[in-house]
This record gives C-alpha cells, sequence and structure tokens, in this order.
C-alpha cells in the first residue's frame, strides 16, 4: 500500500489487514469518537445485482461515519437499463461521491471499473470472483473468537462458485493458517485459487469429507451449495445433504469450535446449531458495521 | 535447416519466415497473424517436416510482412523453441529467437463467459504469462491447453 482500490484479497498483505481489524477494533470500542468523522463526504453504491448484509452494512458504516450515500438503485431502473456501459456508468458515478462500493455479477468487473476510477473503488463481490470486505469481517470474526496463532480452518460447500471462499483462502494464507477444504468432487476449489495458494506456500488439503477433519478444526466455515450448480434436483439434494451440519455433527468436534457462514443459509446448518457456543454467524455478520467503517475511514483517510 | 529441407517451401523475397514452429501449430500461426487467405497475403506453410532441434517442426513464410512484437509475443507461447527471420531482398537481415513475454494484451479471449472482458466493455483482454499456461488478469481463469483455441478472432 498506500492502495487506492480494494480488489481482490489477494492483493491485501498481513500488514494491510492487521490495520483495518486494528481500527476496527478501535471503532467498535467507541463508536462515538468516529461519529463525525466523514461528515459530509459520500459513498456511491453501485450495486448490480441484490444485495442485503453487505449493502446495508456498507451504509450503516457510511452513516456511522457521519457520511451519506448515495446509491444507484436497482439496475432495472438505472442507466444500464438503456444499454450503459460498465466503464461510461462507473467514470459518470464517480463525480456523484468521494468512493465507490461495487458489486457485479461479472467476474473481473471491479478490476475493470477501478482502471476507469480516480476515487477508491470497493469491490463487494465480482461474480464468482472475489469479495475482500467479506474476507476483513470473516477474518475479524476469527481473530476475535479463535485468534490466529496455529489456526486450522476448514472451509465447506461450494468453494468452485463461493467468492468468500476465494478472497478468505487468499487472506488465511498470509496467516499461516492450516486450511482444509471440504466439497463434492465437482465444487472444488478454483484452479486459478489452487494456482495461488500454492504459489504462496499455503499449507492446504482437499477432502470430499468433513469428518475426516472435524476433530482437527478450530474454526468450520460453511458456505452454501446452490442449486442451480447441479444438473438436476435430485442430484442437488443428493450432494447438498451430505455437506449440512447439524448439532450432532459437531459433537465429534473440538469444543471450542468456532462455526461461521457469509450468510445467507438455506439448510446447510441447522437451527440447532444456532443454539450452541460454536455458532458465530449472526456476530460474524454483525461485524460487517464495524470492520467496513474501519476500511472506509482508511481508505477515505488515505491510509490503506 | 539443410538446404534440401528448405526446399520444401519457396523462398521469399520480402518478408518473415517463421522456423522452429511446433510441429501441427502452422495454422495456428497464421490465425495469430490474423491471416485466413482474404487478405491476398503470400503464404507457404511446410508442416511437419523433419528437424534435427524438434523432431517435426513447421515452417511458415509470409511475403511482404513483417511481425509485430504483440504477434511475436503470442507466437512464442504456442511455439516457444520459433526463430524468426526476416528477409529482405532474399537475405535474412535479421534472425531472433521467440521470447515468453511477461503478459499478452488484446489477443486472446476468455474462455470464462463471465469474465468483464468477453463484454461489450472498452477493456483489451490481458493475459499473465505463466510457466504453464496463461492467466486473466481480470476473472484469474487459467489456461493451460490448448492456447491457440483462444485467440480472439474478430
Amino acid at each position: 500500500m498506500p492502495q487506492d482500490h480494494i480488489i481482490s484479497a489477494k492483493h491485501l498483505s498481513r500488514a494491510d489487514i492487521e490495520s483495518v481489524l486494528d481500527r476496527a477494533a478501535e471503532i467498535a470500542a467507541d463508536p462515538e469518537a468516529v461519529a463525525d468523522r466523514h461528515a459530509g463526504q459520500l459513498l456511491g453504491m453501485l450495486f448490480f445485482e441484490p444485495s442485503t448484509r453487505t449493502k446495508m452494512s456498507f451504509s450503516a458504516a457510511m452513516k456511522r461515519l457521519g457520511g451519506d450515500i448515495v446509491d444507484m438503485g436497482p439496475v432495472d431502473q438505472s442507466s444500464v437499463k438503456k444499454g450503459e456501459s460498465l466503464a461510461d456508468t462507473v467514470r459518470v458515478v464517480e463525480g456523484y461521491a468521494d468512493a465507490l462500493v461495487m458489486r457485479h455479477p461479472l467476474e473481473g468487473s471491479a478490476k475493470m471499473a477501478s482502471e476507469f476510477v480516480d476515487v477508491p473503488l470497493i469491490n463487494a463481490g465480482d461474480g464468482a470472483g472475489q469479495h475482500p470486505t467479506q474476507t476483513l469481517l470473516d477474518l475479524y470474526t476469527i481473530r476475535e473468537s479463535a485468534g490466529f496463532s496455529d489456526l486450522t480452518v476448514g472451509i465447506m460447500g461450494d468453494l468452485k462458485y463461493g467468492r468468500t471462499v476465494h478472497s478468505l483462502a487468499h487472506a488465511l494464507t498470509t496467516f499461516d493458517a492450516q486450511q482444509h477444504f471440504v466439497s463434492p468432487e465437482s465444487l472444488k476449489l478454483p484452479r486459478g485459487v489452487r494456482y495461488d495458494l500454492h504459489e504462496a506456500g499455503a499449507s492446504m488439503r482437499e477432502h470430499t469429507e468433513l469428518e475426516e477433519v472435524l476433530d482437527s478444526l478450530d474454526v468450520l466455515y460453511v458456505t452454501r451449495i446452490q442449486a442451480e450448480r447441479f444438473p438436476d434436483e435430485d442430484e442437488y439434494r443428493k450432494v447438498a445433504g451430505e455437506y449440512q451440519i447439524d448439532a450432532e455433527t459437531l459433537a465429534a468436534a473440538k469444543d471450542d469450535l468456532v462455526v461461521m457462514h457469509p450468510l445467507p443459509r438455506v439448510d446447510e446448518i441447522a437451527p440447532d446449531v444456532d443454539e450452541t457456543d460454536h455458532a458465530r454467524y449472526f456476530e460474524q455478520a454483525h461485524n460487517g458495521v464495524p470492520v467496513r467503517m474501519a476500511l472506509l475511514d482508511l481508505i477515505l483517510e488515505g491510509n490503506l | 535447416m539443410s538446404e534440401d529441407q528448405q526446399l520444401r517451401v519457396s523462398k521469399i523475397t520480402e518478408g518473415t519466415v517463421i522456423d522452429h514452429v511446433t510441429g501441427g501449430q502452422a495454422l495456428n500461426v497464421l490465425a495469430i497473424l490474423g491471416i485466413d487467405g482474404s487478405g491476398g497475403e503470400e503464404v507457404s506453410i511446410g508442416m511437419n517436416v523433419p528437424s534435427e532441434r524438434l523432431g517435426r517442426k513447421d515452417v511458415v513464410k509470409v511475403e511482404g510482412r513483417e511481425l509485430s512484437q504483440d504477434e511475436v509475443d503470442v507466437l512464442s507461447l504456442i511455439a516457444p523453441a520459433a526463430t524468426i527471420n526476416i528477409v529482405r531482398d532474399y537475405d535474412v537481415v535479421e534472425k531472433h529467437r521467440v521470447e515468453r513475454p511477461s503478459e499478452v494484451v488484446g489477443v486472446l479471449q476468455c474462455p470464462n463467459r463471465n469474465c468483464i472482458t468477453t463484454k461489450d466493455e472498452p477493456v483489451d483482454s490481458r493475459f499473465a504469462v505463466l510457466e504453464e499456461g496463461v492467466r486473466c488478469a481480470y476473472c484469474d481463469t487459467i489456461i493451460r491447453e490448448s492456447i491457440a483455441d483462444h485467440i480472439h478472432v474478430d
């Protein structure tokens, strides 16, 4: 760094990540101290596909820093509907805001958009690519609940298309975590991510069954397997059923295992897990606000 | 190349001889050069001719055309042992081997249909050259096999 745009977790060094997490902890401890810090500043929101948590937590974060948002609104009511290119849209909108947050259904869209603007652009999800701010709040949650020392993490579910997984795997590598990837054969990590992890010297193994590694994990990160990734409903049900956990599954885990999920979940984590000490996914979602406040603060101040 | 082998394809007056092309890749070399015959270029090709160095090799001769650096860069991906001979007035005036570039821009098309570079945006495709294969700088897709199949054709 300094870094203008936040496009991919693989461009974040351990020091970058720690500066965001440290700032997030300061803000969480005393949010009043930053309540007017970015008064008069505007965050441009460009969400080309639906989002609940990411969009709301970015809005909350900017407003809790004293700033405000300008929102493109739904795609079907915007100039995109008239056939405007993404490159043109971001060049126009950068004139309205001090920084931009963008989610887009195509891989590489955030990187391309960032090449056309001078204000900082934050990738809030580009297709099956990356979701670096989710990773920052995931890491914050891990640091608060399990710590990074001698950390073993299991990541389970749709590892092929899950952008939160791709970003998290890159970042965990910088913390020397032992990573176990658990998925059906057809949804293993994509070649590009595996290549990066090998290049970075990641300690990683791939599995098709959770029970092979469950008792060694400090953190289990569960993601949703989507029906549309399978040729038919029966095949989906058969495969997805093997990657669901409930309180009984977790009986074989360490007592202090932390279970996380980027949400929304469907049925990959049974409701009975919510009542256990393992569940950390709602806290994880709430951490989105202080972590995004920290990120926005550092970026708007030019300190990242 | 012995004189005997060289005669398999006719000599050219001005242009480029691309020698030591990996056997069977000559048509892909033409694709990289954007030559499909419709432009009237004079082209001679030798395919799978014996070669001491490669066993079998292809040779492509293009009259009246010198290659750009971009073209040579992509050539290196499918024919890493190729030598480029620039011919003027029947003489080879320049001869060099191809070198693998660190990236190739605007020449390959990303096979990921969900990659932003495949859409109607003002952006060129950009691939980093890896030890094995190439990788899209936008969506991270890696191509290892049949790189020539991804040459961008307008």
